[in-house]
């Protein structure tokens, strides 16, 4: 039976109620929100409100109005106000459209007055006599730095494991990785590290920056002018709503085609066929993990019928055949179209038998990607992906094969043109240089099982829930904290000193100290022996960029739950810690990498990373840019107005290889089955 | 993109285009309501009106009756669904109604009567009848509201009240 609510009113919020700008942190694609706050004891009329419409009369569709997800009551300044959290019609991302995710933001907020998510953590804890004390900041980052310290200046800075978020949205944002990453990779150059969702620190995108191209390159614009939409491997109907509903809806509408590549039929596919008509769509349920096959022979179609973007190729992609060699490091030569057609040509027999899809059906895609209008003018295709050949078969090479056929075409920097991921979370990447972590990173899981590290420090990640072979990490990880647990358990009662000691001891004997920062107290927090709260976007100010680039500000309207903090603040008190206690130990010039921490803000924060490499951008201007923000890169400041990038490469250059000629390079996408070993027996079984 | 005013066309259209699954049963009766709507000081739920929207015998099973509730810019649905479902009245126990506005946007949904649920025409978004207005997928943050029924002696069906906050107001009682 459903869940009723039993809410049949709201409170009304007053002309005078705060607005804020608010960017859904959920995911990637950050459609704009207004929160709403005002006192507890006031409220506004029906004719007199900060909507500014009569709410006397029903409401239209696409109107006003607040789902009771959308109210609650909040600490703001130490006193209790409403919050409601009401989709923005002025964005340009979500036009005024919520989801089931950002649609429940104002309820998924800390409440001691509606007791939402009580378990947020509050207070920091450490393991003492059995169980995780609350405790003050002081003293948590006390233990954190002084065994830290220990570890470190004794045994170097190898023995330190890192987890950390590298996204924007809630957690990250651009305050929060720069924090984070001028602990480990300024002040300490850590090398044995991964990200949140990946065992490594590295891209999951590597090929398409090998090969020049940034994968969030273009604007959700591009959807509504374009002539065809291929979709790889996602499900944007469900995984990025609006993205679909409010851009490649109206795409559809105005004419273009929808293609689909998923070994599953999806909601995706299905609202497609309701808004272009199944005549306008192709869905091409695919053999998992065959997706290169497909490509090689979309590419090679396209070449033969001379279909591709010559001008383009001529100009903006390297011409001297093979311009990176494959080697152990390098998964995939790179080079020229020809040089990479000198491996990925594919007949549509092979591609058809190995993909498990028609002959026919491989032929339409093409055509309605790449062959011409009637006219002789070129078609305009978006390409967007994301897990399905991301963490699929092979995935470098896949993803090559994918951007080989948006270089062929010429649709990449340029208008209803594109090669994207949809992506999961937002961005907010900022850190010092990772070079040091060196290419293959360290894999990260394998290292910490075979008893690597000392000391681990964990930012808002829980591997136990969905990390590779999650359930022998949980296992290991357990049994080499619990030595830590017990020696803990045996020192309590004696000195700062002597549990230091026993620490020590008990991570030379095999154990891991851990020290896990997040929100919650996460599954792979039962195995931490410190645990420090952490506050979410809107209980601080938070800057990130969505799947198009663009950067806002979400506004701080309320305070952080008990005594949780920033993470950027976490950060600059264990640097500040460091600091002071490797000075007691005599360390000075140790001590002295961990200066420059002396933020009491996390604009301060914001400052001291983002800002120096974009001194365009200050909060005071992104707040006067709304919802709406800047499309990164921001490239000047005129009129009161930061003046940003639609797309990236409009100017046929390309550089996020790095390469000083500017020439995007194809893939030498040759297929090898299926690359993991043990998949095509699991295929096979399947 | 300004705004998402176009899904209203697209609505309509894919409505006819997909007209085959969609069985738009014929509005039988749009009863107006008995009594004036109005709101009420403040109490645990508002005060709502007592609308006769129809007699048992008028309804027929799976046969959608356009409603109103509680006032006449809030358009609803009355169903008998041929099985007992729980918070269902009448004799068989299988008498329901729901608001047909959609509790994201505010589309005004359509009754499938294949699969018995409620059809968003801008967003795609789903509501199973028999499971008392719960989302099988979609946008909505809330499941449908469910108006509150009561059968007098004569089998007359009164709306008395409603589960959850109707699209389009601060108030179900304007």
């Amino acid at each position: 039976m459903a869940y009723k609510r039993q809410i049949d009113r709201l409170p009304i919020p007053p002309a005078d109620a705060k607005v804020h700008n608010v960017t859904c942190h959920y995911c990637i694609v950050g459609c704009g929100y207004k929160a709403y706050t005002w006192p507890r004891n006031k409220q506004g009329t029906p004719e007199n409100n900060a909507f500014g419409v009569n709410l006397n009369e029903q409401q239209g569709a696409m109107g006003t109005w607040v789902n009771p997800s959308m109210y609650n009551i909040v600490k703001q300044d130490g006193k209790d106000v409403h919050l409601m959290v009401v989709p923005d019609d002025d964005c340009v991302v979500n036009s005024g459209l919520g989801s089931i995710r950002g649609a429940r933001m104002a309820e998924n907020r800390p409440s001691e007055i509606t007791l939402t998510q009580q378990q947020r953590l509050t207070d920091p804890m450490v393991w003492r006599n059995g169980v995780w004390q609350p405790t003050s900041w002081d003293d948590a980052l006390d233990l954190v730095a002084r065994v830290t310290a220990k570890i470190l200046a004794e045994y170097g800075e190898d023995e330190l494991l890192v987890s950390m978020f590298d996204h924007g949205g809630s957690a990250g944002g651009y305050e929060n990785t720069w924090a984070t990453g001028k602990l480990y990779f300024q002040s300490m150059k850590v090398k044995n590290c991964r990200i949140h969702n990946r065992p490594g620190y590295n891209s999951e995108v590597h090929s398409s920056r090998d090969m020049g191209v940034g994968e969030l390159n273009y604007s959700y614009s591009d959807y509504e002018v374009t002539d065809t939409i291929f979709v790889v491997g996602a499900n944007p109907m469900e995984t990025q709503t609006n993205l679909f509903l409010n851009h490649m809806v109206p795409g559809m509408q105005n004419g273009a085609k929808f293609i689909m590549v998923d070994p599953r039929r999806t909601v995706t596919v299905n609202a497609a066929e309701e808004v272009a008509g199944k005549e306008n769509v192709l869905h091409l349920a695919i053999t998992p993990g065959t997706d290169m096959v497909l490509f090689n022979a979309l590419l090679t179609h396209i070449v033969d019928n001379g279909w591709i973007d010559k001008e383009f190729i001529a100009n903006s992609t390297f011409q001297g055949g093979e311009a990176v060699a494959e080697d152990s490091g390098q998964p995939a030569g790179l080079g020229s179209l020809d040089y990479a057609m000198e491996t990925c040509r594919t007949s549509l027999g092979e591609a058809a038998e190995i993909c498990g899809v028609s002959k026919d059906d491989i032929v339409k895609v093409a055509e309605w990607i790449a062959k011409p209008h009637d006219d002789g003018s070129r078609r305009k295709c978006v390409t967007a992906y994301e897990k399905g050949i991301i963490w699929g078969n092979d995935n470098y090479r896949t993803i090559g094969a994918l951007v080989n056929i948006s270089l062929a075409t010429g649709n990449i920097g340029r208008e209803g043109g594109g090669c994207c991921r949809l992506g999961g979370h937002q961005e907010g990447y900022y850190r010092p240089s990772d070079a040091h972590v060196g290419r293959p990173a360290t894999y990260f899981d394998r290292h910490l099982i075979r008893g690597g590290g000392k000391v681990y420090h964990i930012w808002a990640c829980d591997h136990y829930k969905t990390t590779l072979n999650a359930a022998e990490f949980k296992r290991v990880l357990k049994k080499r904290a619990d030595m830590v647990k017990e020696a803990m358990d045996a020192a309590a009662g004696g000195t700062r000193e002597e549990l230091v000691d026993a620490i020590v001891a008990a991570v030379n004997a095999g154990g891991l100290f851990v020290v896990d920062m997040d929100i919650i107290h996460s599954q792979i927090g039962q195995n931490a022996h410190v645990i420090l709260p952490a506050c979410e976007a809107n209980e601080m100010n938070l800057t990130s960029m969505n799947g198009e680039r663009r950067l806002r500000l979400s506004e701080k309207y309320m305070d952080p739950y008990g005594q949780s903090k920033p993470d950027c603040l976490i950060a600059d008190g264990i640097a500040q810690n460091m600091e002071r206690v490797l000075n007691e130990m005599g360390n000075d010039e140790y001590a002295d990498q961990f200066k420059g921490y002396d933020w009491e803000t996390e604009e301060d924060a914001f400052m001291d990373g983002y800002h120096q490499g974009n001194p365009e951008v200050t909060y005071e201007r992104l707040r006067a840019m709304g919802n709406n923000g800047v499309q990164e890169p921001v490239v000047g400041y005129e009129n009161g107005k930061l003046i940003g990038t639609p797309r990236l490469y409009a100017d046929g250059k390309f550089d996020r290889h790095g390469r000083e000629d500017k020439k995007a390079l194809f893939c030498a996408a040759q297929w090898r089955g299926y690359a993991a070993e043990g998949k095509a027996r699991e295929a096979a079984n399947h | 993109m300004k705004r998402c005013k176009g899904m209203v066309d697209v609505g309509r259209r894919q409505f006819l285009r997909g007209g085959a699954m969609a069985t738009a049963g014929a509005a039988v009766a749009a009863v107006a309501p008995a009594q004036e709507a109005k709101a009420a000081p403040a109490l645990a739920q508002i005060d709502y009106p007592s609308n006769r929207l129809a007699n048992v015998a008028d309804l027929k099973v799976n046969e959608p009756v356009d409603i109103e509730y509680p006032d006449a810019d809030s358009p609803g649905v009355l169903l008998k669904l041929g099985q007992s479902v729980e918070g269902g009245v009448g004799p068989d126990g299988d008498i329901v109604a729901f608001s047909t506005l959609c509790p994201h946007k505010g589309f005004n949904m359509s009754y499938n009567g294949e699969d018995h649920t409620l059809n968003c025409p801008g967003h795609f978004s789903r509501f199973d009848v028999e499971a008392g207005g719960q989302q099988t997928w979609g946008h909505a943050t809330s499941n449908v509201p469910q108006f509150t029924l009561r059968v007098d002696d004569k089998g007359d069906i009164y709306a008395e009240g409603c589960s959850d906050l109707i699209y389009g107001r601060m108030s179900n009682v304007l």
